[in-house]
């Protein structure tokens, strides 16, 4: 009936939750043949494509209260269903968190951020989203929500070792992102490489830093998007600039072993080895700017 | 497999039907509503032919079910002409030569109409940054861009004098 080459979504039964509880209610009856539909800008082309095929769709776009970007006591509180839009035009986030400012613009394109949501770029788990490698590299937190009640934990913790999946369990819904306010002397950057805006990245790489009264760095923070099968922490990078100055040498270091963290694989966006080498570059250009911004440049 | 009785205003005209779940919005304006205007070019969220507005907010219609519509005010480009009169972006992309094969050309309007209500002067950067999800294979852009900087003018133009639109200065 609508011609035959377009991509029709299989079936499925479409309920609307009005309110957390509900959602959670319903996710808890569903189990794992339900998915939330948020912005629905990635779960409705995996369901035209037939790559996922829920039985039951929750959409939560009716529930009140979700989209929201506060800080409050040193932490910055997004709501699940904020849309990436709402970070782009945040005068909160383009002055306190430039790095997310950095992140919600790229992904992507202007009329998908206008569904997109935040929640639903983390929950999806796709390692070539850009909001995993930049919560890594900020040590966000993730507040899940189910019919027991809340838990938070750290992102590293809700990624798990195989793509498309999290640590909700089934009946879990992902409530909101905790951002640890920016400490005196922090600054971050994100730089994603890509073909065409809309396109997924060849590679993307966020950094995050913090110096202590001496210039030496007392946190690093760097996340890597789409050059593995899931999102990475480079942690051994991480490793190597705690405690010293943010110079050259570190950062050319810093840049080598995110590179060795990576695991690229050769695809229609280039080789490996080719992604490898962006990521050094682009570890190096998020340090640099991360460096530059943390001693109030922009 | 649900179906929904849905309420929809497109253009100010309110329309009402049962849909299946997984209608895709754009299927259920262009094969059901046969409001044709709004293309379908990629199937794959890339392409924004499909482009239309939800609540004011630009769209990609293919990626929206048609029961999330339910209760939401939309339009589509055939909401642009009234009462026989183009609107300044249409006239806009018929002065600045902004279409060749014409089939992007409903999303580039309704994505130029959503950028310039919520900013009436863009830059040129400002332009090509806000049509950056519609994909056009002809024109380079470049009238496309001058065709939404027309627009924007003759727009404020209007604002600034308050008589009737279209009396500008031809």
């Amino acid at each position: 009936m609508y011609g035959g080459e377009t991509l029709i979504p299989g079936s499925f039964d479409y309920l609307v939750a009005h309110s957390i509880d509900e959602a959670v209610a319903l996710l808890d009856k569903h189990g794992e043949d339900a998915k939330i539909l948020a912005g629905g800008q990635s779960l409705i082309p995996l369901i035209r494509f037939r790559l996922a095929r829920p039985s039951v769709l929750i959409d939560i776009n009716r529930i009140d209260g979700l989209e929201y970007i506060q800080e409050t006591n040193g932490t910055l509180h997004i709501g699940t269903l904020t849309r990436e839009t709402e970070l782009d035009s945040s005068n909160l986030i383009r002055d306190r968190y430039p790095i997310l400012f950095d992140t919600s613009t790229v992904v992507a394109d202007p009329v998908v951020r206008n569904w997109a949501t935040v929640g639903g770029n983390l929950a999806h788990a796709d390692p070539a989203n850009d909001h995993p490698a930049t919560m890594l590299a900020l040590g966000a937190h993730i507040v899940a929500t189910g019919p027991s009640g809340e838990r938070e934990l750290p992102i590293e913790d809700f990624f798990t070792d195989l793509p498309f999946e999290t640590a909700l369990q089934a009946n879990e819904m992902l409530r909101e992102i905790r951002v640890p306010a920016p400490k005196q002397g922090s600054g971050g950057a994100y730089f994603k490489l890509e073909r065409k805006v809309g396109d997924y990245a060849i590679a993307g790489v966020a950094a995050y830093v913090t110096l202590d009264g001496n210039g030496n760095v007392s946190y690093a923070g760097i996340g890597l998007t789409n050059v593995g099968p899931v999102p990475i922490k480079a942690r051994n990078a991480e490793q190597s600039l705690l405690g010293k100055p943010l110079d050259d040498a570190s950062i050319h270091q810093a840049a080598d072993l995110a590179a060795a963290a990576a695991q690229p694989t050769s695809d229609t966006r280039g080789p490996a080895e080719y992604k490898r080498d962006m990521v050094r570059t682009l570890t190096v250009r998020a340090l640099r700017k991360a460096l530059a911004r943390a001693t109030g440049g922009q | 497999m649900s179906t929904h009785h849905i309420t929809v205003t497109i253009n100010g005209t309110t329309y009402e039907g049962d849909v299946e779940a997984r209608t895709l919005l754009v299927h259920w304006i262009r094969d059901t509503l046969h409001l044709t205007g709004t293309h379908i070019g990629c199937d794959t969220t890339s392409c924004g032919a499909c482009t239309i507005l939800v609540d004011g907010k630009a769209t990609k219609s293919c990626t929206m079910f048609a029961v999330q519509a339910d209760g939401r005010q939309l339009m589509t480009v055939e909401g642009l002409e009234q009462d026989g009169t183009l609107h300044p972006l249409q006239e806009g992309f018929h002065q600045e030569h902004a279409l060749q094969c014409g089939y992007c050309t409903p999303g580039m309007m309704m994505s130029g109409l959503a950028l310039l209500q919520r900013n009436p002067n863009p830059t040129e950067q400002e332009i090509r940054v806000g049509i950056s999800g519609n994909l056009c294979r002809c024109t380079g852009y470049v009238n496309i861009v001058k065709a939404i900087h027309y627009a924007a003018e003759k727009m404020q133009a209007a604002e600034q004098v308050p008589v009737s639109a279209g009396e500008g200065g031809e």
